[in-house]
C-alpha cells in the first residue's frame, strides 16, 4: 500500500464514490489500491473466501478417494485436480489478502463456522463413480457460476477465476470421461454411474443458490458488478447444457418433470426441496461435521510446523530456505 | 476469454475422444517406446529389478497421499501432490517395464486381458510379491517423521537413479533420467523442511530428533545387493546398492547436522529382506486400501 499524499486534502467520499461508480459503469477494474465502499469490501471479502473456503473442503470428497483409485492412471488424475483445488484456494485466499483480509483468519472463521462453504461438499462419495460425477456436474456447475465471475469487477478476483476456469474444464472432462468409460465397462459399473447420477443431481441443481425471489443479495451484487448473472438464470443454462451429455452418456436424471419447452428453447425441471437446502448450508448436512473436523485437524495438529517455519524463518533471517 | 463460446466448448468437448484433459502425460507409460532387451541382460533379473524400484515408488506415493487434506499448509498439499504425481509416474513406468520384459507372475491371470500390466502388477499382487522396502512401507508418523523418511528415501533413490542413466538398459536409462531430475526436487524439500523442523522451536526440534530415531533403524536393508542386483551390476544394468551407501550417509549427516540434530550411529546391515518379499504387517494393510476396490471388481475397466 503507497502512503497518502499529504500535501492534498483527500477528496471527500462524495467524489470517491462517483469515480468508483464511473469505473463500474465503464466496466472497468477495481483494484487493490482503488478506493472502494466498505460494503462492496465486505461483500467481496465474504464471496472471495467462501468461493476459497469450498475449494479446500471440496477437495475432500474426492480426494477420500485417491488411496483407492482402481487405477494408476486414475489415481494420478485424481492426484492432479485435487492438487489443482489446493491451488485453487491458494489462488482466492491470495485475491482476499488484496482486500485486506488475512488467510490463517478466514480458514479460522471456516473452522469455526463463521463462514460457509458450497454445501454440494457435504455429501458423501459411496463409489467411484462419484469421482466422475463430481467432475462432470459439480465442476461443470461450478463453471458456470464461475466463468461470469471472470468478469468480474474486482481485477485479482477476475483474474484468478480466469486461471481456476481453465482448470475447472479440465476436471470437468476427466470426469465425463472417467463416466464414458465406465459405461462402457460392466453392468455393475453403469449401475454405479446411474446411482451416482441420481443421487448428485438435485444438490447441484442447488449449487447455483436460492431461487432469484429469495436471494436478497442478487441486485446490489449485480449492480457491483460481482455478480453477473442471476442464480436462476444460470440453473437454466446448466439444466440445458447436461442434458445432452447425459443422453450422450447413457444416463437419466431422477427428474420426472425434466422435459424440453419447444417454445422456450429450455428444459423444464422439477421443483427443487429448498428445506434440504437449508438443512445442508445450515450444518445438518450428511457429512457438515466431518468435513470441519478435518480441516480443523489439518490446522491444529499441524500448528507446530508452521511455527516451526515462522521461527527457523526469524533466526535465519534472509536466508532462503 | 469470452463466456459464451467458453459454455460452448464445453458443450462440445464430449465427443468422446481424445481431448484428454492432462494432455497426454498420464496415458500408456511406455507408449510408442522400444521395449526390446539389449543382448546379454536377463528380461527376468531386469523385470525384478524393475519391480524393486517401481515398488518402492508406489508405496512412498501411496504414504504421501494420505497427507492429502491433512497437510499443516495449501503450499504443502500442492507440493505433496507433485512428489507424490512424480512417484507415480515412476512407478507406472517401471512397473510397465517389468510387465513389458515378461515378469508378471500371477497378477496376469487374476486380471483381466484388458487391464494394462502396470495395474496388474499394482493391484493383483499380495504383499509377498512386493519388492518395496521397509524405508517406504513404514507410517507416516506425524510431519516430521514424514519428511525425515522422505529426506532418506529420496537420497537413496536419487543416489540410484544418477547411476542408473548409464544403465545397458536404454529404457531404465531414459526412467532414471527422468527421475533424477525430480528426485532431486523431492530430496530439496525434504531437507528444507528438516532444516527448519530441526533448527524452528523446542517443540519441532524434538519432534524432528524423534523422527531420526524412527527413520534410522529403516536403513538396515538398503545397502546389501541381492542376487539379482549384483548379476544385473556385472552386466552394467543395475546399480549395486553398497555403492551409493557412504554418499547417502554423507548427504544425510550434512543435513542433519546443518538441522542441529544428533546424527545416530549407522544401523548394522541385516541384508535384503523386502527385496526378497519380506515385509511387515503394515504393508499389507497398505496393499488393502490400495487394491480393494480393484480386486471386488476384477472384470472393470476404469
Ligand atoms: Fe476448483
Ligand atoms: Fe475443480
Amino acid at each position: 500500500m503507497s502512503a497518502p499524499t499529504l500535501e492534498r486534502p483527500a477528496p471527500d467520499e462524495a467524489a470517491l464514490l462517483e469515480q468508483f461508480d464511473a469505473t463500474l459503469a465503464a466496466d472497468h477494474r477495481i483494484e487493490p489500491r482503488d478506493w472502494m465502499p466498505e460494503g462492496y469490501r465486505k461483500t467481496l471479502i465474504r464471496q472471495v473466501a467462501q468461493h476459497a473456503h469450498s475449494e479446500i473442503i471440496g477437495m475432500q470428497p474426492e480426494g477420500d478417494w485417491l488411496l483407492a483409485a482402481p487405477s494408476l492412471r486414475r489415481k494420478s488424475v485424481l492426484l492432479a485436480k485435487v492438487q489443482d483445488e489446493a491451488g485453487h484456494g491458494m489462488y482466492l485466499y491470495s485475491a482476499a489478502e488484496t482486500l485486506g483480509a488475512d488467510r490463517a483468519d478466514l480458514t479460522d472463521k471456516l473452522v469455526e463456522q463463521k463462514q460457509k462453504y458450497s454445501s454440494i461438499f457435504n455429501y458423501p462419495t459411496l463409489s467411484y463413480a462419484d469421482v466422475g460425477v463430481i467432475g462432470w456436474l459439480v465442476d461443470g456447475a461450478a463453471i458456470c457460476n464461475q466463468v461470469p465471475l471472470c468478469r468480474s469487477s474486482y481485477g485479482p478476483y477476475a483474474r484468478a477465476m480466469i486461471r481456476i476456469c481453465k482448470e475447472e474444464s479440465f476436471h470437468q472432462r476427466q470426469g465425463y470421461e472417467l463416466l464414458m468409460t465406465m459405461m462402457r465397462g460392466t453392468d455393475e459399473q453403469r449401475a454405479m454411474v446411474q446411482d451416482a447420477v441420481d443421487r448428485w443431481w438435485w444438490p447441484t441443481l442447488m449449487m447455483f443458490g436460492p431461487p432469484d425471489e429469495h436471494s436478497p443479495n442478487t441486485a446490489q451484487s449485480m449492480a457491483w458488478g460481482i455478480k453477473r448473472h442471476t442464480n436462476d438464470e444460470l440453473r437454466q443454462k446448466f439444466v440445458d447444457m447436461s442434458v445432452p451429455q447425459a443422453e450422450v452418456l447413457g444416463v437419466t436424471f431422477p427428474d420426472p418433470e425434466l422435459e424440453f419447452d419447444p417454445e422456450t428453447g429450455h428444459y423444464r425441471f422439477g421443483k427443487l426441496d429448498w428445506e434440504e437446502f437449508k438443512r445442508v448450508v445450515g450444518g445438518q448436512g450428511p457429512m457438515n461435521a466431518i468435513r470441519l473436523a478435518r480441516r480443523r485437524a489439518a490446522r491444529d495438529d499441524n500448528a507446530w510446523v508452521t511455527e516451526a517455519a515462522t521461527a527457523y524463518a526469524r533466526k535465519h533471517e534472509g536466508a532462503v530456505a | 476469454m469470452h463466456e459464451e463460446t467458453v459454455y460452448e466448448a464445453l458443450s462440445n468437448a464430449h465427443d468422446d475422444e481424445g481431448h484428454w484433459a492432462f494432455g497426454t502425460g498420464f496415458d500408456e507409460p511406455l507408449a510408442g517406446v522400444d521395449t526390446t532387451v539389449p543382448d546379454g541382460i536377463d528380461p527376468a533379473d531386469l523385470g525384478a529389478y524393475c519391480l524393486m524400484l517401481g515398488d518402492d515408488a508406489l508405496v512412498l506415493a501411496q504414504r504421501l497421499t494420505q497427507w492429502i487434506t491433512n497437510a499443516p499448509e495449501l503450499e504443502e498439499e500442492v507440493a505433496i501432490g507433485n512428489i507424490g504425481l512424480d512417484l507415480l509416474g515412476q512407478a507406472r513406468l517401471l512397473l510397465a517395464r517389468a510387465g513389458s520384459v515378461g515378469v508378471l507372475g500371477r497378477s496376469r491371470d487374476l486380471a483381466t486381458d484388458s487391464i494394462p500390466d502396470e495395474d496388474a502388477l499394482a493391484y493383483f499382487r499380495d504383499a509377498d510379491e512386493f519388492r518395496s522396502t521397509a524405508l517406504v512401507e513404514a507410517p507416516n508418523g506425524d510431519f516430521a517423521r514424514t519428511m525425515l523418511r522422505l529426506l532418506a528415501a529420496a537420497t537413496v533413490r536419487l543416489a540410484v537413479f544418477a547411476r542408473l542413466r548409464d544403465s545397458r538398459d536404454p529404457v531404465l536409462a531414459a526412467i532414471a533420467a527422468k527421475g533424477v531430475k525430480e528426485l532431486t526436487y523431492h530430496r530439496d524439500h525434504a531437507a528444507r523442511w528438516v532444516l527448519r523442523l530441526g533448527d524452528g522451536t523446542e517443540e519441532s526440534h524434538r519432534r524432528a530428533q524423534d523422527g531420526v530415531a524412527a527413520v534410522w533403524p529403516l536403513l538396515a536393508d538398503l545397502f546389501t545387493a541381492t542376487d539379482v542386483e549384483t548379476r544385473l551390476a556385472a552386466a552394467g544394468v543395475a546399480v549395486d546398492p553398497a555403492g551409493v551407501r557412504d554418499e547417502v550417509r554423507d548427504v544425510l549427516t550434512q543435513v542433519l547436522q546443518r538441522a542441529t540434530l544428533s546424527v545416530p550411529e549407522w544401523p548394522a546391515e541385516t541384508g535384503p529382506r523386502g527385496r526378497l518379499g519380506e515385509h511387515g504387517p503394515e504393508l499389507t494393510e497398505l496393499l488393502d486400501t490400495l487394491q480393494g476396490l480393484a480386486r471386488q471388481h476384477p472384470a472393470a475397466t476404469w
